[in-house]
């Protein structure tokens, strides 16, 4: 069966996607670049496409604290927000997780405030990187839309109740029209199973939500959730098999390996810079260069072990981050990767670290095959530990 | 027997634990309780015990109104909005200062739930600091009486106008000394269609400094001096009031707790009195208890 | 072991919890003296002031924390305060 694609932005994708998803209750406000998602949704609610309660709240930290409500009442919730919003919501994003609510929001992924910018990088979700948050990062519109069904079945899943992240990056993926195929309702009921959660708030059956632990039992609270990530890990590689048996489409699970097998350098990357980084990939394998990409689906929970084994015959890696710590002068991937190789021997390549695209400055191949040149001359013994790649010299 | 369960860590007297029993005697089983941070949540919910007999959640401090906005949404939208009541009860701190936006945002989307606000008048969780819930010259950690102040220098916020004004069909002050006409009203404002509000005044024993068995002698001792006046609004309009018979000086019930007791001892006191006795008095006129 | 922690708690279960210890007065409910107005159940804070079957008054004294409120209450005076272990 050939399926239609039609072009639509992206943004109307994920809409579409959490429509056939059916969920009870949405909340929303505002935020460039995440507003057309919830504009979308708002209209098939008022044209009776959906059966639920859309909610015009008065913050994204009521946002948040309203389906906190709704899941603990046994709703199936989404909202979406983007980095003042997600940065607001940041108190409650512990608290949902730490309730086991799986609720989904669509991330578009936009840089922080100050000075106040809204274009993209994803330094506002990788700063909810402790929330106890599912966190998947999608390559292309298809992806950022697929992965809604994807996260509330893996969210859902009664051994894992957390609630889940997809980000998408901001105006370039959810402001770009691409021909995608919208996810039929058919085949979403098939996929994803009703959410029945075992505890609700039921005056039938009444139990209390939210209660105060001390240290003789706040420490079990946090094992669970890791225990939860845990199981997570295999159900995010299930759940993509299983889309990809229905739907035809697959992204990878938990990674991604382009050109991987032989590859000498190997970069490192999430979101939609994937894309130009396999169209730089392509025109060096032209030349003749070992270069390979292993895309990070899921930062949370972190695949420690894949990514060892993905890397196992790689001689240099690149790490590239749309974000920073500020005071490590590093970003999360590449702390993270490094991190994860310390203890183990099997991976001996050198990790080089590239912070790029903040405040949603492009990425062109050109600055891909410039960091490609700076992995070769660790061969000469010139080692670059971790540096922004696309510094202004005029401002800097 | 109550809903709300014994075992409970309040303290010994304690107004909040009376407030919430008083609420479950009037709302019975079929009701959802929010409670954001503070007293009662806390000393009614150590994990894994919990002192509700009905079904409660707390999230957080400040979002109390929007949890409780989002379980009435999803109760209306999976069809299980039958009579049950959506309640949230949250102290002065919550309510007042930390937690209005939500609430403000609540009650403008109209969500069918009551909100009721315990205002034992500081932050008593956190060891009594001062709100805007905490009444002129009250001595608190944050706002204590010294060398050159009378304790807090500014006047309790006006929570019932403010909720009023965001066109409540049902607004209501109570006591927990009157628990009788706080039942009525829980009860009156769970059954209006709408979000609805109960503005409860409770005496903290620790926090106002007066000995657990004067709870409800020194709620009296507000209602009686008219610094604590008892009245419904519908719509906006006041249409009910309950009248001071005997209407007492408020030295009455200032002298009744350790937080007012340094207008007593400090030169000036007499004067800052008079203040306190001017707000009685307008309350008097303005709502005509007399 | 299932992987997800309750982290829900079952309704009434503080009940565990015999705050009756924290008593070091204890109200002591004189039938002669009482009406039984019931004032004493209304205002206790632990709720634990029960109707008898004879329609008198008595805390469950596993609970009682000795606040006193009920004698304060007590419209006929009809509660006493008793020092514990007296
Ligand atoms: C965001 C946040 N700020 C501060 C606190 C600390 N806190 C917890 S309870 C509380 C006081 C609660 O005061 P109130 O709402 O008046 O209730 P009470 O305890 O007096 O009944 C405070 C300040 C918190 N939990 N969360
Ligand atoms: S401090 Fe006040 S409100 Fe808190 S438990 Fe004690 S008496 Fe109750
Ligand atoms: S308050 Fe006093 S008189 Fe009334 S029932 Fe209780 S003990 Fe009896
Ligand atoms: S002393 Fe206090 S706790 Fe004990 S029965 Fe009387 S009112 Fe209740
Ligand atoms: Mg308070």
């Amino acid at each position: 069966m050939r399926k239609r694609m039609v072009v639509v932005e992206g943004s109307y994708a994920v809409a579409h996607a959490v429509k056939v998803c059916k969920p009870n209750v949405i909340s929303a406000y505002p935020i460039t670049p995440q507003t057309h998602i919830v504009e979308d949704l708002s209209q098939f609610a008022a044209d009776g496409e959906m059966n639920c309660e859309y909610m015009n709240v008065e913050s994204e930290f009521s946002a948040i604290s309203a389906l906190i409500g709704a899941s603990a009442a046994g709703a199936r919730t989404y909202t979406s927000t983007t980095s003042q919003g997600l940065a607001l919501m940041h108190e409650a994003l512990f608290n949902a997780s730490g309730m086991r609510l799986p609720i989904v929001m669509t991330v578009v992924n936009r840089a922080l405030s100050a000075p106040i910018n809204i274009w993209n990088d994803q330094q506002d979700s990788i700063s909810q990187r402790d929330t106890g948050w599912i966190q998947l990062y999608a390559e292309d519109v298809q992806e950022s839309a697929d992965m809604t069904p994807q996260l509330y079945k893996i969210a859902e899943d009664e051994d894992i109740l957390l609630p889940a992240m997809a980000c998408m990056d901001g105006f370039i993926l959810s402001h770009v029209y691409e021909p995608v195929i919208l996810l039929e309702q058919s085949l979403t009921d098939e996929f994803l199973p009703d959410y029945t959660p075992e505890f609700v708030l039921d005056p039938k059956n009444p139990m209390s939500f939210g209660a105060f632990a001390d240290p003789s039992t706040y420490t079990e609270f946090r094992y669970k959730q890791e225990k939860a990530m845990g199981v997570a890990l295999k159900r995010i590689e299930e759940v993509a098999l299983e889309f990809s048996e229905k739907y035809g489409r697959y992204y990878g699970g938990l990674l991604d390996g382009y050109m991987l097998e032989d590859a000498e350098i190997v970069i490192m990357a999430m979101g939609s810079v994937i894309g130009t980084i396999k169209d730089t990939i392509d025109m060096l394998r032209k030349e003749g260069e070992n270069v390979g990409l292993l895309k990070v689906r899921s930062f949370r929970p972190f695949p420690a072990d894949e990514i060892r084994k993905a890397l196992k015959n790689a001689k240099v890696v690149i790490t590239l981050d749309k974000n920073i710590s500020v005071g490590k002068n590093e970003g999360a991937l590449c702390t993270e990767v490094k991190a994860c190789m310390y203890n183990n021997r099997d991976v001996l390549a050198p990790v080089i670290g590239f912070m790029l695209g903040h405040g949603g400055r492009d990425i062109p191949v050109s600055t891909i095959v410039k960091m490609i040149n700076k992995a070769k001359l660790v061969e000469k013994g010139i080692f670059i530990e971790s540096e922004f790649a696309d510094l202004r010299e005029d401002l800097a | 027997m109550s809903l709300l369960k014994p075992g409970h860590r309040g303290c010994a007297g304690c107004c909040d634990a009376l407030a919430g029993k008083f609420v479950l005697d009037a709302l019975g089983e079929d009701c959802i309780v929010v409670s954001p941070t503070g007293c009662l949540e806390v000393f009614t919910t150590p994990y894994p015990e919990s002192a509700w007999g009905v079904p409660w959640i707390h999230s957080l401090f400040e979002n109390a109104a929007a949890v409780a906005s989002g379980v009435e949404a999803a109760f209306k939208a999976m069809g299980k909005m039958n009579n049950t009541k959506i309640i949230a009860i949250g102290g002065d701190g919550a309510t007042m200062d930390i937690g209005l936006q939500a609430i403000s945002g609540a009650f403008e989307r109209g969500h069918d739930f009551t909100y009721i606000c315990v205002d034992n008048e500081a932050y008593m969780n956190t060891g009594i600091q001062r709100s805007s819930g905490t009444p002129m010259y009250a001595s608190t950690t944050t706002s204590p009486a010294g060398k050159v102040s009378f304790g807090n220098p500014l006047n309790k916020k006006n929570m019932p106008a403010i909720i009023a004004a965001h066109g409540s069909p049902y607004v209501a002050t109570a006591s927990v000394a009157y628990a009788p006409d706080m039942i009525r009203k829980v009860k009156k404002a769970a059954q209006i269609k709408g979000p609805t509000y109960v503005h409860v005044h409770a005496p903290c024993c620790t926090g106002w400094k007066f000995e657990g068995s004067k709870t409800i002698e020194v709620g009296r001792l507000a209602v009686e001096t008219a610094l604590w006046p008892l009245y419904e609004m519908e719509n906006s309009e006041i249409t009910g009031v309950r009248k001071i018979k005997n209407r007492k000086p408020v030295e009455e019930y200032l002298k009744a707790q350790g937080r007012f007791k340094h207008l007593f001892t400090m030169e000036g006191g007499a004067e800052e009195i008079k203040k306190i006795q001017a707000t009685a008095d307008w309350n008097v006129k303005h709502f005509g208890l007399d | 072991m299932k992987l997800i922690i309750k982290t829900v708690a079952k309704p009434g279960s503080t009940r565990a919890n015999k705050t009756g210890a924290w008593r070091s007065f204890m109200p002591v409910f004189d039938h002669k003296l009482c009406s039984k107005c019931g004032i004493c159940a209304i205002y206790c804070p632990e709720g634990v002031v029960h109707k008898l079957e004879n329609g008198f008054f008595e805390p469950d004294y596993e609970y009682c924390k000795g606040c006193g409120i009920c004698a304060n209450e007590c419209p006929k005076k009809a509660i006493i305060m008793v020092l514990e272990g007296k």
